[in-house]
């Protein structure tokens, strides 16, 4: 019985409603804008790694490295992207 | 009337309304034609419905030799303007459109498909793949391709060409600065090209991780497949930020959004540094398969293997990462501080150590080698030593410092030249020159292979290195005229002989494939070069299906494994052969896409709008087809390998 139940998958459903939850917090509750962009920030890539691992079953697959690399090496370019933009176009402009 | 009067040009000139005379009377003579010999059916048959990537990669490289006379045309007419001081050839106005066309002509339409012919053709072959992935995503990015490349070529007949620069910076691409319609035609001509471009990125990427033959290791796939591989890695990473910057530019141009605008908190200085996180890569994208072409010609021509199999793969991993961390050299003198700027100066400078170790490997592969100067080697010889001064001149440029005192001027235009010609346009005729048996059956002359070669090489020394000088001197770029004072007259003049003896050389590659359809022999084998990759070892023409017997891997060579240590290329039984079927869906939503881009940049909303619905009708279409492809007996496999001369 034991290997017939989903328990990641179950887990994962009820993790991501709860980050749901919490993201939602910032709309209802009273907060400075810093820290509710930090709490969406942080529960927006929480969510997606947990839908890339659990949902679309990242890694399971023989080349689930290949497909970490491509996450990776997507991270790295956008963040460049982002902070590079903010250091030319705001930071030290 | 005054429905059509936007369609008129802004700035008509005689030759303007010669060209609509010619373009008018050359498609005329084409439907005729068609008409009169009973080609209609063969076209749509073999060509506009077709899915087989070699014929697609054909379509791509007739599409970009096109190209390439369209850009050399506007190329000569902006020498000839110059080549004496207050010139009255062109006004300031045709010679802002002409610069602008040349450039988006040049890279979008002529470099892209260009690589991406040598794609199609070769890498499915390089692999021992039947196909690409996704046959019929292919032929959609092709004719997404040829919309767009269409939509931007009609612009100087109908409603008038861009005019701000193939970068086309706002605020002067806005519609404060750019009143015309020309500036949509570049947003939406890149736009539905660019989509195009990406699905072939996706497509590629999985066709070389998922369809490579048995035995073939990443780590033995021939270096050109390996260079495609990651310039389409590029393609899928930085097409996307192209998308969205001409997505929020057309809406700032259509729909009064403030994305760049300098008003209502746009900014304007946005649009630079989106273009060029895209443009970086992009230089790359069309860098890299060239570099894999001549990675490919040297080793078959000097009889060697390549030297360096690893630090060549990794030199190029290194480079797809480095190009998206220099973007800012573009934009030194911007406004940004001097912390940024030397971030950016150095990144950049690295890049030069990855690219220096592939010029070392060149050289010590051809290092006591046998070589032979055929007419590809001699571009390849030829590309080291100008493409060495054109990266010398760019770590050059690469010094934030000094970049106040090039930028904007001709040193900058003779640097990316330097390294685009002999970089990329070389390659590109070397590798024509190299795979046209492969496609075509018979051999290209090499006696007036090697005339165009000597001429282009002088044209372009003449015409490239004076820019050097006149930029240093402060002669800047986009000026449509300069006074008889500032001295760049003669230096002028010689880059306008070094155009022109271009010109010669490109008109002699169209009468090199007259001359050798008339005069060269067919019966050439199907390895004329004694070539070393897998390629060559199918047969010549290549049958629809590639190879009748999957080929066993060895090594990055295992055709030259196979002619040489006793390697058994292909084992087994002939079996039947799953291929897809031919489509007319891609053609006819390359079509629509047309009518699209042509709809929204003069503002038609409702054939705009019918027109997307009909987009969204193709893919759903698809979405509801059962189409298994279709199955090739094995009577009729060996039929035609009986035909091509014995079964491989």
């Amino acid at each position: 019985m034991k290997e017939l139940f989903p328990a990641k998958q179950v887990m994962g459903f009820v993790a991501s409603l709860v980050l749901t939850a919490v993201a939602l917090l910032v709309y209802f509750t009273d907060m400075t804008f810093t820290v509710g962009m930090t709490i969406l920030l942080a529960t927006a890539f929480i969510q997606a790694f947990l839908q890339i691992v659990v949902f679309m079953h990242a890694g399971e697959s023989k080349d689930g490295k290949a497909i970490y690399a491509n996450i990776l090496y997507a991270l790295i370019i956008a963040l460049v992207s982002v902070f590079g933009t903010l250091l030319i176009l705001l930071w030290d402009m | 009337m005054e429905f059509f009067e936007r369609f008129a040009i802004p700035h008509p000139s005689p030759a303007i309304y010669a060209s609509m005379v010619a373009i008018a009377l050359v498609s005329i003579g084409i439907v005729a034609g068609l008409t009169y010999f009973k080609k209609w059916g063969y076209l749509w048959r073999e060509w506009l419905t077709t899915v087989d990537h070699k014929k697609i990669g054909i379509m791509y490289l007739v599409s970009a030799l096109l190209m390439l006379f369209r850009g050399g045309a506007d190329a000569i007419m902006m020498r000839a303007q110059l080549a004496t001081p207050e010139a009255k050839l062109l006004d300031a106005q045709h010679y802002n459109e002409i610069f602008t066309t040349h450039g988006v002509v040049m890279i979008i339409f002529m470099a892209m498909p260009f690589i991406f012919a040598f794609m199609n053709l070769i890498v499915p072959l390089q692999i021992g793949a039947r196909d690409v992935a996704f046959p019929r995503l292919n032929a959609l990015s092709f004719w997404l391709f040829f919309a767009g490349a269409m939509l931007f070529n009609i612009s100087f007949v109908i409603g008038g060409s861009p005019d701000a620069g193939w970068t086309s910076y706002f605020p002067l691409a806005g519609n404060d600065f750019s009143e015309s319609v020309g500036t949509n035609y570049y947003m939406l001509a890149i736009q539905i090209s660019g989509i195009g471009s990406l699905m072939t990125g996706i497509n590629m990427c999985t066709t070389i991780l998922k369809m490579r033959a048995p035995g073939m290791t990443l780590m033995k796939m021939p270096m050109f497949t390996w260079s495609a591989f990651i310039a389409n890695v590029i393609i899928v990473f930085a097409f996307p930020v192209l998308t969205v910057a001409l997505i929020m530019g057309t809406t700032d141009r259509l729909f009064a959004t403030n994305f760049f605008t300098t008003s209502n908190g746009g900014m304007d200085m946005l649009w630079a540094n989106f273009f060029w996180i895209w443009g970086h890569p992009e230089v790359y994208i069309l860098i890299l398969p060239a570099f894999g072409l001549y990675s490919e010609i040297i080793s078959t021509f000097s009889r060697r293997n390549l030297y360096g199999y690893s630090s060549m793969v990794w030199s190029m991993v290194l480079i797809s990462l480095l190009s998206f961390l220099v973007w800012t050299h573009h934009f030194f003198t911007m406004g940004q501080g001097a912390l940024t700027n030397s971030i950016f100066s150095i990144t950049t400078m690295a890049i030069a150590v990855p690219t220096g170790v592939k010029i070392f490997n060149w050289l010590f592969t051809m290092w006591k080698g046998k070589i032979r100067f055929t007419v590809p080697m001699l571009y390849s010889v030829g590309f080291i030593p100008l493409f060495t001064i054109g990266g010398v001149t760019g770590v050059m440029l690469a010094m934030s410092a000094a970049d106040y005192q090039y930028h904007n001027t001709m040193f900058l235009v003779a640097h990316f030249h330097n390294t685009i010609i002999p970089g990329v346009v070389f390659a590109m005729l070397a590798g024509l020159t190299y795979y046209w048996p492969k496609f075509f059956g018979f051999m290209l002359n090499e006696k007036i292979g090697k005339v165009t070669f000597w001429l282009l090489t002088v044209g372009f020394v003449l015409a490239f290195f004076p820019m050097y000088l006149t930029g240093l001197d402060g002669q800047a770029r986009r000026m449509y005229t300069y006074s008889e004072a500032t001295g760049f007259g003669p230096l002028n003049m010689l880059s306008f002989i070094g155009a022109a003896l271009m010109a010669i050389g490109f008109v002699t590659i169209v009468y090199n494939v007259y001359y050798s359809f008339k005069n060269s022999s067919r019966d050439i084998g199907s390895d004329p070069w004694d070539a070393r990759s897998l390629e060559w070892a199918t047969h010549t023409p290549v049958p629809e299906y590639n190879f009748a017997r999957t080929p066993q891997i060895s090594s990055s060579e295992t055709f030259w494994d196979s002619k040489k240590n006793g390697h058994v290329l292909f084992k087994g039984e002939i079996e039947e052969i799953h291929m897809p079927n031919n489509s007319g869906v891609p053609f006819v939503m390359g079509m629509i896409f047309l009518v699209a881009g042509f709809s929204f940049i003069f503002a038609l909303w409702i054939p705009a709008v019918i027109a997307l619905i009909g987009i969204f009708v193709c893919m759903a279409m698809r979405s509801f087809e059962k189409d298994h492809g279709r199955h090739i007996s094995v009577k009729e496999i060996k039929e035609t390998e009986e035909q091509l001369g014995g079964a491989k």
